[in-house]
């Protein structure tokens, strides 16, 4: 359900993202599963353009009402915020995961916000390098932050002139199997980095689809 | 000799990449392409390719399970899974499915080394 305002992307184009966003958290899930020492499980991407509400009454239709979030502004040439959340209940099983499970309850309370912001680092980080290294463009992405609570807190950016602006919505589920910890990703932009997105799509897929040199996308 | 190779991801995009990276080793080279694992097992029966390039993460059947799927169906079809997501765990049941594994965006030199390697050999290196 897109509004007439908003912008569109091609069939293609959605693919050209969903595809940059599968190589960059499967890049990502690689180095998570260096922390954590066990397999990471990963959804197939999906992708849609919705309005700022319309987001969060999806994130809201997730069961779970308190959520962790770690998030990482991004700026340059497309600005948004990338998030990773997941239930706030597995926060402590997440934390344990990472720093391993010998360490005492106060031990891991001690090391929650530094755990989970590196986890969503790794994480988000990658997907991002991978966007701006595909469009060969910079991207300053901030500190990681660790939040609390739903979809309205996690998804109003002060940049948004108005909640009915088109936003880009990613979500990825991940998985860890021992713990059963399940969270997800979510990527915003504004408006105007759309239609910079949409440029930039357009381009890469002319990269991908040229006729002779063999290698257009950068890897890790 | 000219071969017959399928291509299976559910991205367009991607199957784009990999032909791209196929046309510059093998421009005579018959291309088949599948956006799903239904249709490139109904491939593998009916044009009976030499080799397949499976993307790992699709919709349905992921490209682990469809390796092992063509593989039991016509073992001499020599098989790669391709993705990012090069965890060891990842790796290691491409291998047990019969399947070499290459890295995601593919590039013509990794391909290259893929298709040059000895056929009726192990595929991919553990």
């Amino acid at each position: 359900m897109t509004d007439q305002t908003m912008v569109s992307l091609s069939p293609l184009e959605l693919d050209a993202l969903t595809e940059l966003v599968n190589l960059g958290v499967g890049n990502a899930a690689v180095g998570l599963r260096e922390m954590v020492k066990e397999e990471v499980l990963l959804s197939v991407p999906k992708v849609a353009i919705l309005t700022r509400q319309q987001a969060i009454e999806n994130l809201g239709e997730g069961a779970v009402k308190r959520l962790v979030a770690v998030h990482q502004n991004f700026d340059g040439d497309i600005r948004g915020r990338a998030l990773l959340m997941f239930p706030e209940a597995q926060s402590m099983e997440l934390v344990r995961a990472v720093v391993g499970g010998d360490l005492s309850l106060d031990d891991l309370i001690e090391l929650e916000q530094e755990a989970l912001a590196e986890t969503g680092n790794i994480l988000l980080n990658g997907c991002l390098s991978t966007l701006a290294n595909s469009f060969g463009r910079t991207l300053r992405v901030s500190l990681p932050e660790v939040v609390h609570g739903d979809g309205s807190e996690f998804f109003n950016l002060t940049s948004w002139p108005r909640a009915d602006d088109g936003v880009l919505f990613i979500y990825i589920n991940f998985a860890l199997r021992r713990g059963d910890i399940q969270g997800y990703l979510a990527m915003l932009l504004d408006l105007p980095s759309l239609v910079t997105l949409k440029e930039l799509l357009a381009s890469y897929i002319v990269s991908i689809g040229g006729a002779t040199t063999t290698s257009a996308t950068n890897a890790s | 000799m000219t071969r017959k190779v399928l291509i299976v991801d559910d991205s367009k995009l991607a199957r784009m990449a990999a032909i791209k990276a196929l046309i510059s080793l093998h421009p005579d080279w018959t291309r088949l392409e599948a956006a799903d694992a239904a249709t490139a097992l109904e491939l593998v029966q009916r044009e009976t390719p030499d080799v397949a390039l499976v993307d790992f993460n699709m919709p349905g059947m992921d490209g682990l399970t469809l390796a092992a799927e063509v593989r039991q169906l016509d073992p001499k079809v020599r098989v790669a899974v391709i993705s990012a997501n090069h965890q060891v765990e990842v790796v290691r049941r491409a291998h047990a499915a019969g399947a070499a594994f290459l890295p995601k965006p593919l590039t013509a030199e990794a391909l290259r080394e893929f298709l040059g390697s000895t056929p009726g050999s192990p595929q991919g290196v553990p």
